[in-house]
Formats: structure tokens, C-alpha cells, sequence
């Protein structure tokens, strides 16, 4: 089966395998010690999964505030990213 | 009591899986690549990173057309919720009227959306559409063809027109769900009909109101086919909602990486949103405030 009608390149194929492995390792860690809901500064009751999906979510959007305020290397939005995403886990 | 683990329910979900992945995920995915390349044709392929973000971020007909969508949505729902519950309080409660007003306020909720946009042309047209020849005798001097205003208070009608009723039939259904019992300790404490609307009616009306929300916004932000067919984005690009200008620029120009760079910038939005709305709906009810 040829995938060229998808178009992959490097960077894309590394995103999205981040993300899957994400996922995966998420399932092994609920499967190991289930999370349970409880509430951080987000002032919402979320679980482990919950904070995943809003620390993704805030991590596109920083990327797209990075893009279009900034002209700055996107590394930058990577970084501030991950340190959204940290606190996210830990304290959301 | 012991929960039982038997994960073999899981293959049970497979065929569901298989089939949001085959039309969902996997062009999601690909509509990903394009974003971040020049495509010219099957094989034929630049990277070039964020550029399209780039350009998309700074485009300002884009720009525009997302705040006209915000204006569209927000305008839609600030006539058509509280419209939407004005008609589910006058309908009736009991009797044959409730079934015929049942069906006659879902008949606009079963008309194709084309055909609706096909319709209001025809409905204002200034020289031989009913609306826009008595408009016209008034001397209101109408035509949504030339003038930016006209066209977006036709669209607004059809759209109020065409939706309402769904809201109506929600609030409804929220209205009917109310016990008796709520009715008579109202009459007993002497409570006057905004008292009883404030206190019992719209409380409980708040989960089928947060879905009414919820749908009217989504509909209403990612709406195309009616205003395509009504007015075509125009005059000018007065009408040219978001997917209206991401359809011009993918099908028309065929630009399919600023188109995929936009398409996902959409998706975005369109997510925060729901997600937002469906914190709010977690949250009705619990006592929580989101």
C-alpha cells in the first residue's frame, strides 16, 4: 500500500508518533495506577486524561500565538510548551 | 462487589474504531502534512515548515472572515435562544395543537440546506420574491444582491428561520419535563409568570439550553451551503463566512497548503469551543462553577 498520497515528512511523522506514544504510555500508566479525578488551579475537576488533552490543546494554541505575534525560532513555543504542559500534569 | 475485568469488550469497539480512524483520523493526519508543504502535484513536494501558519495568521481576508463568523455566531445565538424559548412557552401544553404545532415547527429542520438557501433567493428577490417585492413597496428600497446590510439580514432570517425551531423543540421538551408539583407551589405561594420563568422554568431548562447552545454555535460557525447558495459570500465579501473563504482558496485556487494550514486553525477554534461547552454542561447541575 503506498502512503505518498499522504504526503508524510519527517517532522509530521515524528508528531504524530510523539502523540501516539503519548497515548500508549498514558493507557499503560491508568492501566498501572489509575488516576483519580481531583482539582488544580485550572479550577476543574479533571483527571490525568483530561489534563493531557488540555495541555495539548494550550500547546497548539501557544504555537499559534508564537507564529503569528512573533517572529521569534519556534523552538521558543516548543519550550514554553512543554513547561505548560509540566504544570499542566503536576498542578492543573 | 467485585467489578469483572474482561477487556475482550474492548474488540466489540474495533469496527467503530477502524471506521473514525479510516474517516476521520487518517485524513486528519494527512490534511496535517499538507499544511507544512508546497504540494504541486502527486510527488511532487516542498517542505516549508510553518510558512502557510505564517501567511494564514497575517491573511487579512481571513482575519476577516473569522470575525464575521464570530459576529454571525454570536448573533445567532442571541436571537435565536431566547426566541427559541419565547415560542416553547406560548406552545400549547395538551390537546391536538400539540402535535400540530410539533410538526409544523419542525417542517424548516427537514428541508435539504441548499434548498433552503434556494428558497430565500427566490423568497427576496426584489422584482418576484413575496419578502423582497413587499419590502421594496414599503420603500425600503431592498436588495441583498448590492447592498452588504441586505444580504446579511437575509441570511440572519433564513438562518433564524431555519434553526429556531430547534431550539424551540428543545426548550420544549425542558419545559415539558417539569413536574406539576413545581406549578402548584408556585400558585400556592402566589408567584407572578416571571417569577414562576425566572425561578422554576429556566433553571430547569439549563441542560436542553446548553446543548441548544452548544449545536447552534457549532452549526452556525462551521455553516456554508445556505449562504453559498443565498448570496455566494457576496456582495464583495460581505457574507464570505470561514468555510465559504476555505473552500475558495482550496477548491477555487487550489492552494491546498495555506488551506490545510487554515482548515487546522479552524479545527482549533472549533475544538476549544466544544471543549469549553462541554465543561460547562459537566458542570450544570453539580454546583461547580467552570
Amino acid at each position: 500500500m503506498s502512503l505518498e498520497w499522504m504526503a508524510w515528512t519527517l517532522p509530521t511523522a515524528l508528531f504524530f508518533v510523539t502523540i501516539a506514544m503519548l497515548l500508549a504510555g498514558m493507557t499503560v500508566w491508568q492501566a498501572v495506577r489509575p488516576s483519580i479525578e481531583r482539582r488544580g488551579f485550572l479550577r476543574l475537576r479533571t483527571t490525568r486524561g483530561d489534563r493531557l488533552f488540555i495541555g495539548l490543546l494550550g500547546s497548539a494554541y501557544i504555537h499559534l500565538a508564537w507564529l503569528g505575534l512573533t517572529d521569534w525560532s519556534l523552538w521558543g513555543a516548543l519550550a514554553v510548551s512543554i513547561a505548560w504542559m509540566a504544570i499542566v500534569m503536576r498542578w492543573g | 462487589m467485585n467489578k469483572i475485568q474482561d477487556n475482550r469488550a474492548w474488540f466489540l469497539v474495533m469496527p467503530v474504531f477502524v471506521i473514525v480512524a479510516m474517516s476521520a483520523i487518517i485524513p486528519l493526519m494527512t490534511v496535517v502534512n499538507y499544511s507544512v508543504q508546497d504540494i504541486f502535484g502527486p510527488g511532487n513536494r516542498v517542505f516549508v515548515g510553518a510558512e502557510w501558519f505564517i501567511d494564514v495568521l497575517g491573511d487579512r481576508r481571513l482575519q476577516e472572515a473569522l470575525w464575521r463568523q464570530f459576529l454571525f455566531s454570536g448573533l445567532v445565538l442571541l436571537i435565536e435562544i431566547p426566541l427559541g424559548v419565547m415560542i416553547a412557552l406560548t406552545m400549547p401544553k395538551r390537546g391536538w395543537g400539540v402535535s400540530a404545532t410539533l410538526v409544523l415547527i419542525a417542517l424548516p429542520l427537514l428541508i435539504p440546506w441548499n434548498v433552503i438557501g434556494t428558497i430565500w433567493i427566490i423568497f427576496t428577490r426584489p422584482d418576484i420574491g413575496l419578502f423582497g417585492v413587499i419590502v421594496n413597496a414599503l420603500g425600503l428600497g431592498f436588495d441583498h444582491t448590492a447592498s452588504p446590510l441586505d444580504a446579511w439580514v437575509t441570511v440572519m432570517l433564513m438562518e433564524v428561520w431555519h434553526w429556531t425551531p430547534l431550539v424551540a423543540l428543545l426548550a420544549y421538551a425542558g419545559l415539558r419535563a417539569i413536574p406539576d408539583a413545581y406549578y402548584q407551589a408556585a400558585r400556592i405561594d402566589g408567584a407572578s409568570a416571571w417569577a414562576i420563568f425566572r425561578y422554576i422554568q429556566l433553571p430547569k431548562m439549563r441542560g436542553v439550553l446548553t446543548i441548544a447552545v452548544l449545536l447552534r454555535f457549532m452549526d452556525s460557525f462551521l455553516i456554508y451551503a445556505e449562504p453559498f447558495v443565498l448570496t455566494g459570500g457576496g456582495p464583495g465579501n460581505s457574507t464570505t463566512f470561514l468555510s465559504i473563504h476555505l473552500v475558495k482558496i482550496a477548491v477555487g485556487q487550489f492552494d491546498l497548503g495555506p488551506a490545510a494550514a487554515f482548515s487546522l486553525i479552524y479545527f482549533l477554534i472549533v475544538l476549544l469551543f466544544c471543549w469549553l461547552f462541554y465543561q460547562a454542561l459537566q458542570s450544570v447541575g453539580t454546583g461547580d462553577r467552570a
